[in-house]
């Protein structure tokens, strides 16, 4: 086994095929560990790591958390609302003073894109980035290809559609580089207000009927509808965009054949997909939270090794 | 580089033979007993005996195990590489289980060390026992010995003793190399 190219986890821009293969192998053992009767491991206990949120994440976080735990690493938690960023602090002064802690890994969520990259530049520490604004969620990417992966065997060469709102998705843009870099077709498919112009530029196909997107795909993600990032109207109503762009039953079952269904959550219920569609069993929503812990394990264990 | 040949194939299969019988003399017909091959070269080991047991002395009931012990190692961080993970396969609680560790060469010790705790992870096993086909003199880091032991070698530090086997090279052999 070799060794991450990286340093930080900025986004999967910045890692290649075999960095994402390792990730994956090491994943699959920390899977069969996060099922045994006791769950942790020895292997960062003298790693200390800060979860830095900046932006408001419940899963994200505790996932990080739990895989951090189970890695038996030190954590210290941190959220932008009870902070000192709320009187003024710089984001470098905060992870300065956090680092002047002997803190050895940080995880940060962050709202403006690039957020990552900036303190990887200025500080001493491997960062690991949580989703930077509309820019990467590496991690949310990573585990969507391992459960494509898990599920159907391979990626490579799978068709790969991303619904709903791509123009404020990280989750969106680290996908799209993340399976484009193992060899699958993805298409991105919602109304032409969310699909960003300039898009086609990665390789990617765009489709504004869904019963065609699903019809050609394997697997369709599907997002949620970013409301909190939008200041102006993109659709004319939630209720059309889910007549249009909502996954159902009836529309799964009209297919000629079976596809895997996917959502980084959290859901909007009835909006991006039904209740019957999320609880299903081509959906495979509760496997990517199970696989989430494993992935976020293997990148944290292959960072901390780096540090010397 | 030197390459001595400590024990033949031949040589081998009696050692194997004659642990597989002191195996027996303790643990009757392994009711309560777990093999756990520790990965990646005790797993050898553990499947040869396995075969024995099973086909020369007619224990029907044998359950076995392979452990990786990676994630549990005390030298994370400390080499350059990027410590390389197995596969652990075991399908069944260790608790109240006499528990036989197999390993291909007792050396430091600190592998057994690592085991002992990931062991943990799948129960309390009422005990451990520790079955090494070559045991190196003199070189403990710990204050672990094996119960049951094949050959006993005296190597000096710098020297190197390999194990090989007919399933992944020539011929089965235990060589000391300098």
């Amino acid at each position: 086994m070799s060794e991450l190219s990286v340093k930080h986890l900025l986004g999967i821009k910045y890692i290649n095929e075999k960095d994402i293969q390792l990730i994956f192998e090491t994943a699959d053992h920390f899977k069969e560990i996060i099922n045994r009767p006791i769950k942790k491991v020895p292997s960062l206990r003298d790693i200390t790591i800060a979860n830095l949120f900046f932006e408001n994440s419940t899963r994200t976080r505790l996932s990080f958390e739990l895989a951090e735990k189970r890695l038996s690493a030190d954590v210290v938690n941190f959220s932008a609302a009870s902070s000192s960023v709320k009187k003024g602090e710089t984001l470098i002064d905060t992870a300065n003073n956090i680092l002047a802690m002997k803190v050895d890994m940080i995880v940060m969520r962050h709202p403006n894109p690039g957020a990552g990259v900036f303190l990887s530049k200025h500080i001493d520490a491997s960062i690991v980035n949580a989703g930077d604004g509309a820019h990467e969620h590496p991690t949310q990417a990573l585990l969507d290809s391992y459960s494509i992966r898990e599920r159907l065997g391979d990626v490579a060469g799978k068709k790969v559609v991303i619904v709903g709102d791509i123009l404020h998705s990280r989750v969106a843009l680290s996908n799209i580089y993340a399976l484009k870099l193992q060899g699958a077709e993805v298409m991105v498919c919602g109304p032409k207000t969310l699909i960003p112009k300039y898009i086609g530029e990665l390789g990617v196909t765009i489709e504004t009927d869904l019963k065609k997107a699903l019809q050609w795909c394997d697997v369709a993600n599907m997002l949620r509808v970013q409301n909190e990032r939008m200041d102006i109207s993109y659709f004319p109503s939630t209720r059309e965009y889910s007549q249009q762009y909502g996954v159902t039953k009836q529309l799964l079952t009209s297919l000629n054949k079976e596809i895997v269904i996917m959502h980084p959550g959290p859901i909007n219920r009835g909006v991006e997909i039904t209740s019957e569609v999320a609880d299903s069993k081509q959906a495979i929503i509760l496997d990517q939270v199970e696989n989430g812990v494993a992935i976020r394990m293997a990148v944290m264990y292959l960072l901390a090794s780096k540090i010397k | 580089m030197s390459r001595k040949v400590l024990l033949n194939g031949k040589e081998i299969d009696i050692i194997l033979h004659r642990l597989a019988c002191q195996l027996i003399e303790n643990h009757d017909a392994f009711e309560n007993t777990v093999l756990i091959g520790l990965q990646p070269r005790g797993v050898f080991v553990a499947e040869r005996l396995k075969q024995i047991l099973i086909n020369d002395y007619g224990i029907s009931d044998l359950k076995m195990g392979f452990l990786d012990i990676t994630f549990f190692r005390d030298d994370f961080r400390r080499s350059d590489k990027t410590l390389e993970a197995n596969k652990t396969t075991i399908d069944f609680v260790v608790e109240e289980k006499r528990v036989v560790f197999i390993d291909d060469v007792l050396y430091t010790g600190r592998s057994i060390r690592a085991a002992l705790t990931a062991i943990q992870s799948f129960g309390r096993p009422l005990e451990v026992e520790l079955l090494t086909l070559i045991d190196r003199r003199f070189s403990r880091h710990l204050p672990i010995q094996p119960n049951y032991r094949g050959r006993q070698v005296d190597a000096i530090n710098k020297e190197r003793v390999e194990v090989s086997w007919g399933e992944n090279s020539a011929e089965d052999a235990v060589y000391l190399i300098n």
